[in-house]
This record gives structure tokens, C-alpha cells and sequence, in this order.
């Protein structure tokens, strides 16, 4: 009985958690499937939708881990353009072709991405700089190795082996068959990746001293944790969790543009972290609210566009609804201690 | 000041305390740790507030509401820490919260001259330009000094001001304060060091247990005398017996000339299977650096390590809690929980290795039966595994820390004020716990500044003074007057 009792209140804590988000949510689409009479809540807009934050949502991935160590990447949206860029030269100049090419060019990125992020966290492990200043600095080195690389100019690709993934199904015979939309690949490997990081962060070792180490370094530290191990991996998967949006847009794109993400993508995978529930000052949030959170500013943005909405009262709109969201959170985590 | 009583949760920090200071006299406050002294001294300096009494300054009774009001009063404070902003000079960190302004700005040249006039009043020419932190421990406390006297304060409180001098600084603050005292202030001087007071005090005041016990003028009351006041009380018995150690037991924590520089100096101890060896000694003597050391918290340090006579490189905590040796750390909050985390992530959290499924993933079921088995033979107060450790008593914390250790298979048990600030039924079962642990051959070093709990709890007293053990006591010899004595080092 203790059992079940036990298990209902971590279950409670943990959709108390995500709630905000999902609420809001919930109360969003309804009103605005109302508003656009019924269009907003059709199959083919729903997959539109979800293709369109699966790129903010992988990035955000990477920097839910990162925050919830008390940490920040501000690199992300450079690293996007960086790897895209360096997997689109390479592409061009490996003589490969086919499935290898396309994993081989999936490696190299992945590896810039993650040395990316082992420099992003060097000096934060080894001199204690705070992780704003280093990402700062590694925003604008990317930002201008990828200009460099490219001449300014998007490279396009000489291969078409990337098609398939850029603009390609997910099983289409299956999802024709049950008419069904077309189910983007971006979407598959958000959703391959919300499960790996949930498990990662939740299930692992390396997770919860993710959580430790945001709420209590020093105690982390003389619990025996490998401190600076654990925070470097952060900044190694916020790094590849990049390089893997960069090869989809260079898949999707057919090209690697230095100005891939350079705009408002960082800030937006840091709100859609925030807008998900997990806390600026580290060691509290979730790989779920996360998704939520991306959930959230793509229905918004997405229904302001059906309805027609200016494209600049709509960042009026999301900037409220971030501020908003952190006062709930702030809100709810008066009312959960007091009680 | 009279009748000044203040409670904190738990404790009653003052309970009635009266003290004259008169003008031009040097008034040496002395007690053990936690006598009560910093309490009473904050409540002068308006940082605290009494709960009772009052407070007359020149016959007129008063309010001390803040810092403000203090300093309004003629009321200065030097702390222990200083509290100097290290990246402005002199001047700026004496002008700081009364800035002289002209015209709205800052008046550069009447805080130059305010400066000025203060080290022109010590004596002692300065470099008004340097950033106090690239200045010594001696001249930052001039600093403070000056700044007390630029607020034209009467009533001077100086908190353990030679801790961290050297002896030509020591006879240089003497001399200032001796001019300060001729100018017709008051002083109250802070000092575990009986030696000074002779050459510094004019009367002395004992507080133990938040009461002022004796007050006499210095040359009328001995060292030895002082020790008796500060120490008076019989020891409680709420101590459970120790468990004699077997003659044949074994080494478990050998350590040999341990060094860290400046807090830990060359020290070896030996702790045998069963036994518990108490580090006794003032604030600041090095009884926690000590522990830190040996446990990898503070790191690098010199010196052999050994657990069971196999040597051990202590590089970092993992090296140490591999070898068996568990750090209970001082500060439970800040070091020795994640307090937004559960019971369970908590108890778990230092061997989470003992805990998975098939060498990946966290087995949460074995995880929630482990730390279930630690709520029953600990009794911790807790709704659920799943309860967050932030809303638990100070108790049932310990107990969670305690649990964290015991799931592993620690040889060595390093306590740093195990009991400090929770109630007496669970010091009572920390202790049975210690006794428990001991029967298991288990050795411990306990750090306490509760003198009895250190001479109750333990097998040998070592007393720590300047970093290094001063002198060893068996439980037999060590009498709070001896092991006082040996810390504030009046020759015995």
C-alpha cells in the first residue's frame, strides 16, 4: 500500500511538474481550433506542426541538459550553422555515396559538434568560468568558422543521397495505407531523441547526477560524483544534439548555410526549456516539459499564422508568454514549498 | 546591556545577559564556542534583535533597530570576516554606505580626506589606493578599523581580531587599541587566546551557555581560573557507554604526516577498529580541514594515507569513498544533501553503482527497498521515500546523510559536527548509531565543538591547535579543564 502510495505521489510531483505547460497547451488548441474554424486541429496540420518544432526541440534537448546543471549553451544556434556547413563540404568532397555517405556525413558532424561542446565546457570545468562566457565566445567562433568555411555562401549539396531525409516519409506505404499524413523524418528522430534523453536523464547514472550537481554541486562532488566528467558530457550532447539539427536542415535544404539558425533558434530553445518547467538555477526540470515547452511556442506560432496574426505582435506574444511562464513557475514553487 | 535574551529555533542563544562597558576600558569577552558571544555582540551591532532586555548607551536607554542605528549610536563592529568589497581601494570601502556626496555625485576629495584623517588618527601611514584585496589580513583589518573610527564610533567590538595576525601585527593592533582606549573609547575584545588578555584586557567577562557567568577585573582572575568559568558545567550524562576497544584490534585509518597548507600541518593520527577518536580545538583550529583532507575534499594535500594498511591515493572524494571512508560533512545542507532531491535520490546518491539493472540503468525498485530498510533501522521521520529532503528536520536529515553513507561499505567514518543544531532524542540516536557502527569494527573520527559530546563520545581526544594536534588525551585524562587548555594554549 506504501508502495502505490509512494509511486502516485512521484507520479503527482512529476505531471505537477509539466502541468503548467500542458495545461496551456490543451487550452490554447482548444481555443484555437474555435478560432480557425476547425483547421487547426486537422492531421495535416498537426504533422506540419510537429515538423516545424522538431528542429527547436532537438536543440532544446541538449540544452535541457545543460540547464538543469545550472548551466547555459548560448553556442547552440552557431553550432547548427557550423556543422551544417563542415557535414555539407564534407558531403561534397568524400568519395562516397549512398547510405555510407549520408552516415559518414552524420558522423563528422556529430563529432564537430560534441569537440564543439568539450570546448564549450573545458574552461567551465577546469578554471570555473561561467559556461555564459564561454558559450558567448564559442557562439561567435562557430558563427565565424562557419562564414569562413563556406565563403559566406550556402554550399550546396552535390549528392542527392540526402533527399530522402530532408524531404522524405517515415514509413509512407504504412501511414498511405491507413490514410494517414506523411510522417516527416525530422519528426521520427525528435521523437527517437525524446526517448533517448528521457531515459539518459532519468534511468542512468549519468542523469541524476545531472539533477545532483544542479541542485548541490559541492555535495555531489563529496558524494564521490565525477563533477567535472558529468558536466563536460552536458556540453557534448548539447554540442551533437546541434549537430544533428544542422544535418537535417542541410538534408532538408539540400545545402549548409552559414545562416542556418543564427536568429532567434537559440533563444527559442532556451524558452521552450524554460516554458517546459525546468529551472534557470538548475537542478529541476524535465525531458518531457521540454517537448512541451517546443510544443507550445510551435502551436503558438502556428495558429497566430493561421489566424492571420502581424509577424511582429507575434513575438509580442511569445515574449509574454515566456515571462509568463517563468512566473508560474515561480508561483508554483512558492506554493509547493509552503506546502 | 541588560537582561538581552534571543532565542533561535531550537536553541536559546542568550538567556539574560548583562554587560557594563565603560568608557576608555578594554573589555575582554571570552567562552567556548557557541557561548553565545558573536550572538550577543550582533545584537549590539543591531544585526539581530533581542528577543528581551535593554540596552542603555551613556544611561540612555535605547533601540538598536539595524546596522544603521548602531552606527548612528556610536556602535562599531570588526567581524572575523571582514567586510570589505576587495576590488575598491581605502578610501572607497571606508566612504561605503555614507558616502560623502556634493551635488549629487560621490565628493572624491572628502572621502579622500575622511580616509585620511582616520589612518592619520591610527598613525600609520597606508596606500589608499590599493584594492583591499591585494592588501594583507593585517591591513584590510586596519581598513576596517579606520572605518569605524571615520563613523566616529564609541563603543568598539572586535571579534577575534588577532586570529589571523602575526605576532609584530598582533603588537601593532595592541597599540592601536591602547590609543583608541586613551581617547576615551570602549572596547570589547573577542579572543579564544587566554595569553592575550593580560597584556590587552583590563576586565574579563566568561558567557557559557548564553549567560554572563563571572565578570572580574584581569588581574584578578588567573587563566586557570577563566578555563573553570568557560568549562563549569558537569558533563551530561545522555552519553551511552563506549564499547571498550579490543587490545588486539587493528589499524583501520592510519594517517601519517598530513599537509595542507595553511590550515593543516603535518598531522598523523592512527584509529584503531572499534575506536573513536574525538579532534577537539577551537573555530578555526583545523579539526575540519583535517577531516577534508583525509577525505579528498580538499585537495592536494601531502602525506600517506592508509585503510587496513593498504595505502591510499586520496585525489578526489571517489578515491576516498572507494577506500572505505565516508565524510559526514559539517554543513548538511550545503554539503551533504541535494536538498530538491528525494529521500531516496539522496541515500542513494554516493552508490548509485549498487543500484542497477544489468550495469545501466537506475533500478528504481531496489533503490526504493534499500532506502525503505534505512527508514526503518534509522528511524527517519519521513512520509515517504519520495519526500523531498528540503522539507525534513534537521534530525531526520542527518539520518538521510547517514543512511547515504551506511549504503556503502565505509571502513572509516569521518563526523564533522554530528549533532550541531538538532534536538536532544536524535543526537541520542546518532549516537547509538556511532556505538552500532563501532561494533561493526568500524573506526571514526569525530570533530565537535561540544565539549562533552568530544570528551563523552570518544576513546582518545586529540586537541588541534594551529593546524596540528597539540596533544592527545585518553578518554580517562581528558578534563574539559585540560583539553581547554591544551586549544587555547595556556600552558598546562
Amino acid at each position: 500500500m506504501i508502495d502505490g502510495l509512494e509511486k502516485k505521489n512521484a507520479t503527482r510531483n512529476y505531471w505537477l511538474r509539466i502541468a503548467g505547460a500542458f495545461a496551456a497547451l490543451v487550452v490554447l488548441v482548444v481555443a484555437i481550433n474555435a478560432a480557425a474554424h476547425g483547421n487547426f486541429l486537422q492531421p495535416a496540420n498537426i504533422v506540419r506542426v510537429l515538423q516545424q518544432i522538431s528542429y527547436n526541440a532537438i536543440l532544446a534537448l541538449g540544452q535541457t541538459f545543460v540547464i538543469i546543471t545550472s548551466g547555459i549553451d548560448l553556442s547552440v544556434g552557431s553550432l547548427v550553422a557550423m556543422c551544417g556547413v563542415v557535414m555539407a563540404l564534407f558531403a561534397n568532397y568524400a568519395h562516397l555515396s549512398g547510405v555510407p555517405l549520408v552516415l559518414a556525413t552524420l558522423a563528422v558532424g556529430l563529432a564537430v559538434g560534441a569537440l564543439a561542446g568539450w570546448v564549450n565546457a573545458l574552461p567551465v570545468v577546469k578554471l570555473n568560468i561561467p559556461p555564459f562566457i564561454t558559450t558567448l565566445a564559442m557562439m561567435e567562433v562557430a558563427l565565424g568558422l562557419a562564414f569562413i568555411f563556406s565563403h559566406g555562401r550556402p554550399i550546396a549539396l552535390t549528392s542527392d543521397a540526402f533527399a530522402g531525409i530532408g524531404i522524405g516519409s517515415f514509413l509512407q506505404p504504412v501511414t498511405d495505407a491507413l490514410h494517414l499524413p506523411a510522417i516527416p523524418i525530422p519528426v521520427v528522430w525528435m521523437t527517437v531523441l525524446i526517448v533517448v534523453c528521457s531515459i539518459l536523464l532519468n534511468k542512468t547514472r549519468f542523469g541524476r547526477y545531472v539533477f545532483a550537481i544542479g541542485g548541490n554541486e559541492e555535495a555531489a562532488r563529496l558524494a564521490g560524483v565525477g563533477v567535472a566528467r558529468v558536466k563536460t558530457f552536458v556540453y557534448v550532447i548539447s554540442g551533437a544534439c546541434a549537430a544533428i539539427v544542422g544535418f537535417l536542415y542541410m538534408a532538408r535544404y539540400s545545402s549548409g548555410s552559414p545562416q542556418t539558425s543564427t536568429g532567434d533558434e537559440l533563444l527559442e530553445s532556451i524558452a521552450a526549456v524554460v516554458v517546459g518547467g525546468t529551472s534557470l538555477v538548475g537542478g529541476r526540470g524535465s525531458i518531457v516539459g521540454t517537448f512541451f515547452g517546443a510544443l507550445l511556442i510551435g502551436v503558438l506560432y502556428n495558429s497566430m499564422n493561421l489566424l492571420g496574426v502581424d509577424s511582429y505582435l507575434q513575438k509580442v506574444v511569445l515574449g509574454i508568454v515566456i515571462a509568463l511562464a517563468v512566473v508560474g513557475d515561480e508561483l508554483r514553487k512558492r506554493y509547493l514549498s509552503r506546502a | 546591556m541588560r537582561g538581552i535574551g534571543k532565542s533561535f529555533p531550537g536553541v536559546r542563544a542568550l538567556d539574560g545577559v548583562s554587560l557594563t562597558l565603560n568608557a576608555g576600558e578594554v573589555l575582554a569577552l571570552v567562552g567556548e564556542n557557541g557561548a553565545g558571544k558573536s550572538t550577543l555582540m550582533k545584537v549590539l551591532a543591531g544585526a539581530y534583535q533581542a528577543d528581551e532586555g535593554e540596552i542603555f548607551i551613556d544611561g540612555e536607554p535605547v533601540r538598536i533597530a539595524g546596522p544603521r542605528a548602531a552606527e548612528a549610536l556610536g556602535i562599531g563592529m570588526i567581524y572575523q570576516e571582514f567586510n570589505l568589497v576587495p576590488q575598491f581601494d581605502a578610501v572607497d570601502n571606508i566612504a561605503l554606505g555614507s558616502e560623502p556626496v556634493a551635488r549629487g555625485l560621490i565628493d572624491e576629495k572628502a572621502a579622500t580626506a575622511r580616509a585620511t584623517a582616520a589612518f592619520a588618527e591610527l598613525g600609520i601611514p597606508f596606500p589608499l589606493r590599493t584594492p583591499a584585496g591585494r592588501l594583507s589580513v593585517a591591513q584590510q583589518q586596519l581598513i576596517e578599523i579606520a572605518k569605524v573610527l571615520s563613523r566616529r564610533a564609541r563603543i568598539i567590538v572586535m571579534d577575534e581580531p588577532s586570529a589571523a595576525l602575526t605576532d609584530r601585527e598582533i603588537d601593532r593592533l595592541f597599540a592601536i587599541i591602547r590609543s583608541l582606549k586613551a581617547s576615551g573609547a570602549g572596547i570589547v575584545y573577542i579572543s579564544h587566546r587566554m595569553e592575550e588578555l593580560p597584556k590587552i584586557a583590563d576586565r574579563v567577562t566568561v558567557l557559557r551557555d548564553g549567560r554572563a557567568i563571572e565578570t572580574r577585573a584581569q588581574s584578578a582572575f588567573p587563566p586557570d581560573e577563566i578555563v573553570q568559568a568557560m568549562v563549569g558545567r558537569k558533563l551530561d550524562s545522555h552519553f551511552p557507554d563506549l564499547p571498550p576497544v579490543a587490545a588486539d584490534a587493528k589499524v583501520v585509518l592510519d594517517v601519517r604526516d598530513l599537509d595542507r597548507a595553511p590550515a593543516v600541518n603535518h598531522v598523523s593520527l592512527q584509529v584503531r577498529a572499534g575506536e573513536i577518536l574525538g579532534l577537539a580545538g577551537l573555530v578555526g583550529a583545523g579539526r575540519t580541514e583535517i577531516m577534508r583532507s583525509i577525505a579528498g575534499a580538499d585537495v592536494p594535500q601531502t602525506g600517506v594515507i592508509s585503510v587496513d594498511g593498504a595505502v591510499v591515493r586520496v585525489r578526489r572524494p571517489s578515491d576516498a569513498i572507494e577506500a572505505g571512508i565516508a565524510f559526514i560533512t559539517e554543513d548538511r545542507k550545503a554539503q551533504g544533501l541535494v536538498l530538491g532531491m528525494s529521500v531516496r535520490e539522496n541515500v542513494t546518491l554516493a552508490h548509485l553503482d549498487a543500484f542497477l539493472d544489468r550495469a545501466t540503468l537506475i533500478d528504481r525498485k531496489a533503490e526504493v527497498s534499500a532506502t525503505r530498510r534505512f527508514i526503518e533501522s534509522l528511524d527517519i521521520r519521513t512520509p515517504s521515500t519520495e519526500q523531498l529532503a528540503v522539507n525534513l528536520s534537521g534530525g531526520t536529515q542527518q539520518k538521510v546523510v547517514l543512511a547515504k553513507w551506511l549504503v556503502g561499505k565505509a571502513r572509516v567514518f569521518l563526523f564533522d559536527e554530528p549533532t550541531r543544531g538538532i534536538d536532544i532524542a536524535a543526537k541520542s540516536e546518532i549516537y547509538a548509531l556511532m556505538i552500532e557502527l563501532l561494533k561493526n569494527g568500524a573506526a571514526i573520527v569525530m570533530v565537535s565543538s561540544e565539549l562533552p559530546e568530544v570528551l563523552g563520545m570518544s576513546h582518545r581526544v586529540a586537541v588541534v591547535r594551529d593546524g596540528r594536534i597539540a596533544r592527545e588525551f585518553a578518554h580517562a585524562d581528558a578534563t574539559p579543564e585540560a583539553v581547554i587548555a591544551a586549544a587555547t594554549g595556556v600552558a598546562a
